[in-house]
């Protein structure tokens, strides 16, 4: 390069190594980003689930005291607040990480170094928000944080600061993590590969990630006027200077709402993945999964008012949200037909993911089909804020994307380590987390339709609710016992390395193609693309006429997508990068930038927090990681000897 | 990671699958997010309207044709901003780097419009906290206020880095893509402008409280 281009100095050399901390903090590999997410976000679900067995226990009996009513605020508001951004939406982001870039056929992500900001933020941001535990003063105003419960008059602690702010730098992580995504499906495809070829999981995680970005900046504007309400003394949410503590449920509904797609889609992704691979048949209508999962994602931001018949918003509302909802039903029941004409006349083998994707589709539907019950307004009116809604939402985000993660972690398990996972202590696992599943919540739906209010830290004797509420309890310490076994297998499948190969369950997509554990560079050469499921078809050539009616003249064609013509003219390729002159792959750079943007955003978080010298030396180090990363080349020029 | 591979200039043909720039395509989607951002606290404001039980109401104090001014620098701005990428993309470099030293400039009008409002608001009894009026007007007007800042911080950026000949034809995108962030906040004004200024102008007290109204 003889062009002049900007430089800023360096206060520490860039990071080079390849083991220890720093290869970690100066990574910008997506395996590794997506390690760091998985790991972390598997010690929160740890935290999160010791606060669910507080609940629990502190409900194991009626007029209990073993808790209190102030701790168990503050545990039901951080079990919900930890559980929903803290382990589904960072263990969904661990998938997205690890899997995208490899079922594209691509060697990372579109903005590598903005990939791993979005992990050091989201990091700090959960740290923040967890440290507020250490003051004594947790957030107690719920997930949805409703004002004017979480204003500043009935809740003067820092607690519900602690949450706003965390909230908001978790935003920006995930936002970032959002259009990182966006750009890698729509733009890193291998040659070949065109919208209508992509992985399920894939297509899942773009719906995913449009709306992750649509739907967080609301979360960002309620908590900012949230925020200065509790500080400034604003009026969003005060009805006494003229505003309405109702605009904080539409305004947080209107993000919730899409969030829990957010929440599911990833899920459903793998569970598409892991259904076809193990009945050993395609995907049952490719394009009614993909159109089901775009069209969720869009009639998702026209149901949020579901949560509020009971606000009292009129008839008109409440029949045009009922008729929306039961509406977004429908999309959801083609994919629940559709996993089960995939089963349907397969050779299936019952392996561990393919247990856990099973068990999937068995309780998605009845927590699915629970929450249609709520979709009418005087229904709903009798299970508002009853245990019918726990064990409603319960079934679908832990019967739902927990059961879908489990069976992602068990599938790729090999993919990402070399080894399996063992496979008698994966069924011990899964029959385990059923059993105390169903126990802790099916009760829940009885005692709900009995009155026991939600929210309550405890209830009277002689309700009728003892047995119930016991055998939930009992339920809950089952499925720690196995959450317990599950760990108890990565450890022995570390020491008892069991060889998977690089194809262990006869896998379709292009990152089974790959070694296992992947090289760094991903694919020695970038993949052409010519089918859906391309590499069955690689092994499998003599089924393709099966599936592929008439399509012997097109396999001929160029495939569409990716600009081929433009290869053919040695013009330097973009995800591939095997030609650049050198005979060698391109990887980017390690930078050790993101991480000192992320502390930067954190400090700013802190200082909101504490006070302003604080939030200045946020601001600084944010400068200083912004100035250093913009004037960083993404690859140093290469020694001469090299 | 990303290689431009620039044919001509005015038609870079980019090797991504859609044949779009990765960069240019990320922040087309940032901006999608900020418009859900910006259209959050707008419709909140839209909510509240005419809802203030105390005065100062938008019919007393806002003041059309000073805004319509400050609304004229911005527009300007964005023209100065086209010309900018123009020069830029022809490789002329001193006239490329005044026009980004126009937009920071008129960009820097338009604050000192807005800091002078907000404190003359403050001297007529205006305050976030007076009633939900000033709530929702200067947390709106603000956060603008707060993009147009660190618009012009990068623009000032892009100045100086244009005046030492480190924007060039060949990465006029970083500027495209400033431009594009640029254009938006602008566009964003003008739709406040309009829900904020020119239709609640008249604005008073709500429905039966009109002998509230102090002058």
């Amino acid at each position: 390069m003889t062009t002049k281009a900007l430089t800023f100095p360096r206060i520490f050399p860039r990071p080079k190594a390849t083991t220890g901390i720093w290869s970690w903090i100066g990574t910008v590999d997506h395996k590794r980003i997506g390690t760091l997410y998985g790991i972390t976000s598997f010690i929160w679900f740890i935290v999160g689930g010791i606060e669910a067995i507080a609940i629990r226990a502190q409900l194991a009996t009626p007029e209990n005291d073993l808790i209190g009513p102030e701790m168990y605020n503050q545990l039901f508001t951080m079990h919900g607040t930890t559980m929903v951004f803290l382990v589904i939406m960072p263990l969904s982001a661990a998938f997205f990480n690890w899997l995208i870039p490899l079922q594209i056929g691509a060697r990372d992500v579109a903005f590598p170094r903005l990939n791993a900001l979005s992990f050091w933020i989201f990091l700090f941001g959960s740290l923040i928000i967890n440290f507020s535990w250490l003051t004594g003063d947790a957030p107690n105003g719920g997930w949805f944080g409703y004002a004017p419960n979480s204003g500043i008059t009935f809740n003067p602690g820092l607690g519900m600061t602690y949450w706003i702010v965390g909230l908001n730098v978790l935003g920006v992580a995930s936002i970032a993590a959002g259009l990182n995504f966006i750009v890698t499906i729509l733009n890193m495809r291998a040659p070949g590969m065109d919208m209508f070829k992509l992985p399920i999981f894939t297509w899942m995680t773009l719906v995913t990630s449009v709306l992750i970005v649509l739907a967080l900046p609301i979360l960002a504007v309620a908590g900012i006027q949230l925020q200065t309400d509790r500080i400034y003394g604003t009026h969003f949410f005060n009805s006494l200077g003229g505003g309405d503590p109702v605009m904080w449920q539409h305004i947080f509904w209107l993000f919730g709402h899409p969030e829990v797609y957010i929440l599911i889609l990833p899920a459903m992704g793998i569970v598409s993945e892991v259904l076809p691979t193990f009945a050993r048949k395609p995907l049952f209508g490719y394009g009614f999964v993909v159109f089901a999962g775009i069209v969720i994602g869009f009639m998702g931001w026209f149901v949020w008012s579901h949560h509020m018949f009971t606000v009292g918003l009129g008839p008109a509302a409440n029949t045009a949200f009922s008729v929306s909802t039961m509406l977004i039903a429908v999309p959801t029941g083609v994919k629940i037909f559709n996993w089960l004409g995939t089963l349907w006349g397969g050779s299936i083998r019952f392996n561990t993911p393919m247990l856990f994707s099973v068990s999937f589709i068995a309780m998605f539907t009845i927590g699915g089909l629970s929450g249609v019950i709520h979709a009418s307004p005087p229904t709903d009116a009798q299970q508002q804020d009853t245990y019918f809604v726990v064990a409603h939402f319960h079934y679908v985000l832990v019967g739902g994307a927990l059961l879908g993660i489990f069976s992602g972690i068990y599938f790729w398990w090999p993919k990402m380590t070399g080894y399996f996972l063992n496979e008698k202590l994966g069924i011990a696992n899964w029959l385990l987390m059923m059993i105390g599943f169903n126990l802790q919540f099916a009760p829940m739906h009885w005692l709900g339709m009995d009155g026991m209010p939600r929210r309550i830290y405890t209830y009277a004797e002689n309700m009728g609710w003892e047995t119930s509420n016991a055998a939930a309890s009992a339920g809950g310490i089952i499925l720690g016992i196995g959450v317990l076994i599950f760990m108890i297998n990565v450890w022995y499948s570390m020491r008892n390395k069991v060889e998977a190969g690089d194809d262990p369950w006869d896998g379709r997509t292009l990152e089974w193609s790959t070694s296992s554990p992947p090289p760094p560079h991903d694919f020695d050469e970038i993949p052409q693309v010519k089918y859906r499921d391309d590499f069955w078809f690689r092994k499998y050539p003599e089924t393709i006429s099966e599936y592929y009616h008439d399509h012997n003249e097109h396999d001929q064609a160029v495939p569409s997508g990716a600009q081929n013509d433009l290869e053919e003219e040695n013009l330097p390729v973009v995800s591939g990068g095997s030609d650049d002159g050198h005979g060698g792959i391109h990887l980017p750079d390690m930078s050790y930038y993101p991480f000192i943007l992320g502390v930067g955003v954190a400090g700013i978080g802190a200082g909101f927090l504490s006070n302003n010298a604080v939030l200045f030396v946020g601001v600084g180090i944010l400068v200083w990681g912004m100035l250093g990363w913009s004037m960083e080349p993404v690859n140093d020029p290469e020694p001469e000897h090299d | 990671m990303t290689q431009a591979v620039a044919i001509d200039h005015h038609e870079p043909i980019e090797n991504t699958s859609t044949g779009l720039n990765s960069r240019k395509l990320m922040m087309w989607a940032f901006l999608g997010s900020d418009v859900m951002f910006f259209g959050a606290f707008i419709a909140t404001y839209l909510v509240y309207r005419g809802k203030s039980l105390v005065g100062p109401y938008p019919s007393e104090i806002l003041d059309i044709p000073l805004t319509t001014l400050s609304t004229f620098v911005l527009l300007m701005s964005s023209l100065a901003m086209v010309l900018a990428l123009h020069y830029v993309k022809d490789g002329e470099r001193n006239k490329g780097t005044l026009w980004i030293l126009a937009v920071v400039v008129l960009g820097a009008i338009f604050m000192g419009f807005q800091f002078y409002e907000f404190r003359e608001f403050g001297h007529l009894g205006l305050t976030p906290r007076t009633n939900i009026f000033g709530t929702t007007f200067f947390i709106l007007t603000g956060i603008h206020g707060a993009h147009v800042t660190i618009g012009i911080i990068w623009m000032g950026f892009m100045a100086y880095s244009s005046h030492k000949g480190a924007l060039r034809p060949d990465n006029a995108l970083d500027l495209e893509i400033a431009g594009l962030y640029w254009h938006f906040v602008d566009i964003v004004w003008i739709v406040i402008f309009t829900v904020i200024y020119l239709i609640s102008a008249n604005d008073g007290p709500p429905p039966g409280m009109e002998s509230m109204i102090t002058h």
